[in-house]
Formats: structure tokens, sequence, C-alpha cells
């Protein structure tokens, strides 16, 4: 009877948590072992979680069901509370966060891992690697930048040999943080681009063709010749495409690597969840299309037990799990970062 | 032996109930899809009204949404599968059943069936890698020396776009329309076709003559059935479409399908207005989807009919 009691109590204030078993109800009364966590939301996250998850869970006996539906429903999910933490790619905004908050209380948002956009292009000819300025960039997007031997270009790459072939511009068609992360990019450089686009998950392209996902922006890339577009670095690395280096705000053509994002993410140690934006950063070494993702949690936790499995978690995803990221071509944080996540922790009761 | 009537007596009639459960069960869940389809588009519907219908404007950032591009995406692209798509499935079919004999004829008839069997993520992979590369440096180019004059076949060719996807909807929907025609095809009584034959008509003759006449209403049919899919078709489309919402003459251009939109977009939808637009343009499938239907059921009826009258 008391395992039952315990069993509904677990159902009644959080749905989605699996306490099956005998030894997880009479958990709940001494406080120590959860076995089973679920979250929502986004699909960046979802290589580094589900490796993190399962070297966290097999060390601690718990299981950690991550569903990557997208940081949209991730945050609806956490809304609804029907699991028990969410993740984004970007930061629930105000409207958001009310709403959550009159469902479940105050919301803690700390960033998990980062991410770099590399610029991969397809030109067969071109051996070097090319360099791109801000406004190059915003005005091959833009649509007025069409050819590839377009003096700009050819003026930051002396001796390139572009050809004189169409820019075919390639972009996400489906609703992302990678392109939130690129329009912010955009929008910052290129009043034009702010003014008449925008930044946003999804946004109205003035050009180009859309692909479903990275492998789908990667697949049209390497398919047509002339094609630029932009991919998720740890994918980038991984396919092994060609891309170019970025002019940063400090005046410096960088490439995108782990080391460059991070240096760009460690010069703004005060992120947080309204003030995230870390593209086009100071700093000589700086990669300027970059951004965080984060995780969603109430900091009134209904059930105990959950809320200390979830805080015992995620220390460890912002600490040790950081190597996890690493090890499949994430960004791990810088450890100013880190510090402030592990204080937002503390907060979770 | 009054028991026995009796439990059948009971039985007929929970069976009936329970055949009355099923059919209002399946009415009263297209209802629902209805009711909250129009719930959720609430907010789109009253900011646009018509004009949602009729504007090109996509633009998540500033909150506008016009959903033509859409429309047409979706009208083109199935209008162009079922052209190619029926020509080459009906064509089959009668392949199937006035050339081959037997074991040939069963072999090839499951070889086409496989083709629905197979995942339309495939499908929407092979377009991605194999079709829409071969498209640009190949077929399109080859369309536009040979018919470039018209604007079907202008602009740069890019692989991915109407044409793409079209091509891929084609052979989605080829199995269900072979099929189809082809147990229709079986049914035509044989005294027909050997009436004809011993009248001194050709092969040819008689299938055109007697025996497509008979199947007007069983192929109309699966045509129909194939429109659906190609209507609906989600991932295979959104792969090689090109995701661009802009109306084009041009085959070879980019363009989005309703279908592709939602998926696209639905994940990470975040205002209320947005999420309510796409709902919107699921309503929109959906009644363009029940129109059609409805249309159909009338052309199948009023073929049938003008048959029927034929044979009196």
């Amino acid at each position: 009877m008391l395992a039952l009691t315990a069993t509904l109590a677990g159902c009644g204030t959080s749905n989605g948590v699996v306490t099956s078993n005998s030894s997880a109800s009479q958990a709940n009364t001494t406080g120590s072992s959860v076995n089973s966590l679920t979250g929502a939301g986004s699909t960046f996250d979802y290589p580094f979680f589900n490796k993190a998850f399962y070297v966290y869970g097999s060390a601690h006996n718990l299981q950690v069901n991550y569903q990557s539906i997208g940081s949209g429903g991730g945050i609806q999910q956490f809304t609804a509370q029907t699991v028990n933490f969410g993740a984004s790619d970007v930061p629930m905004n105000s409207t958001e966060i009310s709403k959550a908050q009159a469902a479940g209380g105050p919301v803690i948002q700390i960033p998990i891992t980062l991410g770099g956009e590399a610029i991969a292009y397809n030109l067969p000819t071109v051996k070097q690697q090319l360099k791109f300025t801000p406004s190059v960039l915003a005005d091959i997007y833009l649509g007025k930048i069409t050819k590839w031997n377009d003096p700009k270009i050819t003026a930051l790459n002396p001796g390139a040999n572009l050809p004189s072939i169409p820019i075919v511009v390639v972009h996400r068609s489906d609703g992302s943080g990678t392109t939130y992360i690129f329009t912010d990019y955009l929008s910052t450089v290129s009043p034009e681009w702010n003014q008449k686009v925008g930044k946003g998950k999804s946004v109205n392209w003035p050009v180009g063709i859309g692909g479903k996902g990275n492998e789908a922006v990667a697949g049209n890339v390497h398919n047509t010749v002339g094609a630029i577009g932009y991919v998720e670095l740890a994918y980038a690395l991984q396919t092994k495409m060609a891309y170019g280096l970025v002019k940063n705000a400090a005046g410096n053509f960088v490439a995108p690597s782990p080391d460059t994002v991070k240096a760009a993410a460690a010069t703004k140690p005060t992120v947080s969840a309204t003030n995230f934006s870390i593209v086009n950063a100071p700093g000589g070494n700086s990669y300027p299309i970059s951004g965080y993702s984060w995780v969603l949690l109430y900091q009134h936790q209904k059930n105990k037990a959950i809320g200390s499995a979830l805080v015992k978690l995620f220390d460890w995803m912002e600490t040790t799990g950081q190597q996890q990221a690493a090890s499949v071509d994430y960004v791990p944080l810088p450890t100013n970062v880190q510090q402030t996540a592990l204080n937002d922790l503390k907060q979770i009761q | 032996m009054r028991g026995v009537l009796c439990l059948g007596r009971i039985l007929d009639r929970l069976t009936s109930w329970w055949f009355w459960i099923s059919a209002l069960l399946i009415g009263t869940l297209l209802v629902l899809f209805f009711i909250m389809l129009g719930d959720q588009s609430g907010a789109s519907i009253s900011k646009f009204s018509w004009k949602f219908l009729f504007t090109s404007t996509w633009d998540p950032v500033h909150q506008i949404f016009g959903a033509l591009p859409f429309l047409y995406g979706t009208a083109m692209t199935s209008l162009f599968a079922i052209v190619f798509g029926g020509v080459i499935g009906i064509a089959s079919a009668l392949f199937l059943v006035y050339f081959t004999r037997g074991r040939l004829r069963v072999i090839l008839g499951t070889f086409i069936e496989l083709l629905a069997a197979i995942p339309s993520v495939v499908y929407g992979l092979w377009g991605l890698f194999v079709l829409s590369p071969w498209l640009q440096n190949y077929g399109e180019p080859f369309l536009a020396r040979v018919l470039g004059f018209l604007p079907l076949f202008h602009g740069m060719p890019v692989g991915v776009g109407y044409l793409a996807a079209g091509i891929i909807l084609s052979v989605m929907i080829i199995p269900t329309v072979t099929s189809i025609t082809r147990d229709i095809l079986l049914a035509v009584p044989q005294d027909l076709h050997e009436g004809g034959l011993a009248l001194g008509a050709t092969e040819y003759e008689v299938i055109r003559n007697i025996s497509l006449p008979y199947a007007r209403a069983g192929i109309i049919g699966g045509l129909m059935l194939g429109l659906g899919r190609a209507f609906g078709e989600t991932i295979a489309v959104t792969m090689v479409i090109g995701n661009r919402p802009e109306i084009s003459a041009s085959l070879f251009a980019p363009g989005y399908t309703m279908a592709s939109v939602i998926a696209n977009e639905f994940t990470e939808a975040t205002s209320h207005l947005y999420i309510s637009s796409l709902y919107e343009v699921g309503l929109v499938l959906l009644v363009v989807t029940i129109l059609f239907f409805g249309v159909a059921r009338l052309l199948i009826w009023r073929v049938s009919h003008v048959q029927k009258g034929r044979m009196v």
C-alpha cells in the first residue's frame, strides 16, 4: 500500500517519471534513488546528451530518456510538466517563461553546451581556404552578391581563382537553433539584414534553397558546385567539408574549431538567459558565429528525490560531462560559464 | 433450439452495434479533427482571414503568414505525380494483365507492390543523394536544351525543386495506381474481352473500347488514392523540393508544399500566431483533400452511372 501511494504521488507530481519498480517507490520516501528521468527538446543537443546520459546513467543506475523533438516541443512539454527537464537552443523568452511560471513556478535556465557554425562551400577548383567578411556573408545571403567572382569576394581572396558561376545559397528549412545563431550573427553585423529579415529559428530568406536538417544542407552543398551553406561545426568536421575563415570583431580571419568557439564564449562570462548572444564576440581568437544551448528546470521541484537527482545529473553534466561533449565534437563550456551554471543549479530545491 | 436462436439473434444485434459504433467512430474522428484544427487555427484565421490563402509572404520573424506558395506547391507536385505516375501506373497494369501470364505476372506484380513498402524517408534520401544530383547534371540541362522554349523548363538547374519532388511522388504512387488498376482490369468479365476478340477486334481495340471503359470508375478511384498519398506525403518531398515559399512557373525552381512546411517548422514554432498559422495550413490541407475526394466520388458516380445507362 505504501508503495502504491508513493507511485501514485510520483505520477501526480510529475508525469512521465517512471517509478515503476518497488525500490524506486520506496526511495521516494528516503529520497535517494530515482532511477529514471525524462527530458525533451533540442535536436542539436541530442548526440551529446545521448552519449553523456549513457555514461552517467551506467555509473549511477539512472536512465535518462531524452526525446529530441525540437526546442519548441521541449519548451511546450516542459511547460506542461510532462518531462523533468527541457532543452532549447534559444532560452525561453519572457512570454514563454511567464507561461511556464504560471504552471510550475520559477524557471532556471542553464547553458549546457556550445555550438559553432561553419560556412561550407563547394568549389572544387578553389584550393585555398576562402575568407569571408561579415558584410560579404550578409550580401550573399541577401542575394546582393550572386557570383563567386564578385569583386568583393575576389578582393578578399587574391589568387583563389574563383569561377564565374552563380552562388547557390543553402539554408536550413526546419526551424532550428542553428538558424537562430546564424541569423543572430547576420542581424548583428548587417543593419540591412536586421531590418529586412531579422533573427529567428525560421526566417523569410531573401534567396536560396532550404534543406531539412544538417544532413540535407550538407547534401545540397555537396551536390551543387557553387553552393554555400552554414552547418554545425561538429557536422562539418566529421563530414570533412570545405569551409571558410570568417573575419571576427577584432579583425582576424578565424577558422571554426572547438578552441575558437570556446574563446568566443569565454569573452562573456556573465552569460544569462536574457543576455546570451555571443555572436561577433570580441577577442583576437574568437570565432564569430557561435551560441549556447540551454537546459530548462523548475526551481521548486515537487518531488524532492527527482529534484536532487536532476541537480546531481546536471552538476555532472556541467563539469565532468563536458568531456563527453568534446568527444563528439561539441564545444565544452568555458570554466567561468560552468561556474555560473553550477551556482544556478544550487537554487533548485 | 430456442436458446440457440436467441443467442444468434443477440449476436446479430451485437455485431450490428459493433459495426455502427465503428462507423460512427471514424466519422467522429474526422469531425474532431476539424474541430481541433479549426480551434487551433483561430488566431491565424481572425488575423489574416482570406488573405491567408491568397498571399505569399511567410515571415515568422515579423509574424506575417500567407499560405499561397504551399497550396501552389502541393497542387503542382501532386498534379505532376498524378499525370506522370498515373500514365506509367496504368500502362504497367495493362502490361501485367494483358501481356504477361502466370508466374511472371505474379513476380512483376509483387515487385511493383514492394515499391509501396519502401519507407518514404528512404525515397527522400534517394531523391536527395541520387536523383537530384542526376537531375542537376544531366536531366535538367537536357530538358532545358530540348524543351527550353517552354517556361516550365527555364532557369538554373539546381536539382532540388518541383521536378525532383514530382518525380519522387510519381514513383511513390505508381504501386497504388498499378495494383488497383490491375485488380480492376482482372475483374473485367472474360466474356466481354473474348466477345470483342471474336468480333474481330485487335487486342489494342479491345483494351481501348471494352476493358478501359468498363474499368474506368475503378481506375479513377485508384488515381485518387494515389493523389491522396501525393497530397499528404511529407518527408520525401521535404528532402527534395528545396523548401522555398515562392511561386514559380519553372519546374526547376525550388518550391514548398503544405505538408513540408508543417514538418519543417512545427517543432520549433514558438509564438502563438505562428503555431496557429501552421495549424491553419493543416486545416487547408484537410479541406483540399476532402474536396478532391468529393470531386473524385462525383466523377466515379457519374462515370458508373453513364456506363450503366449505356449497358441497359
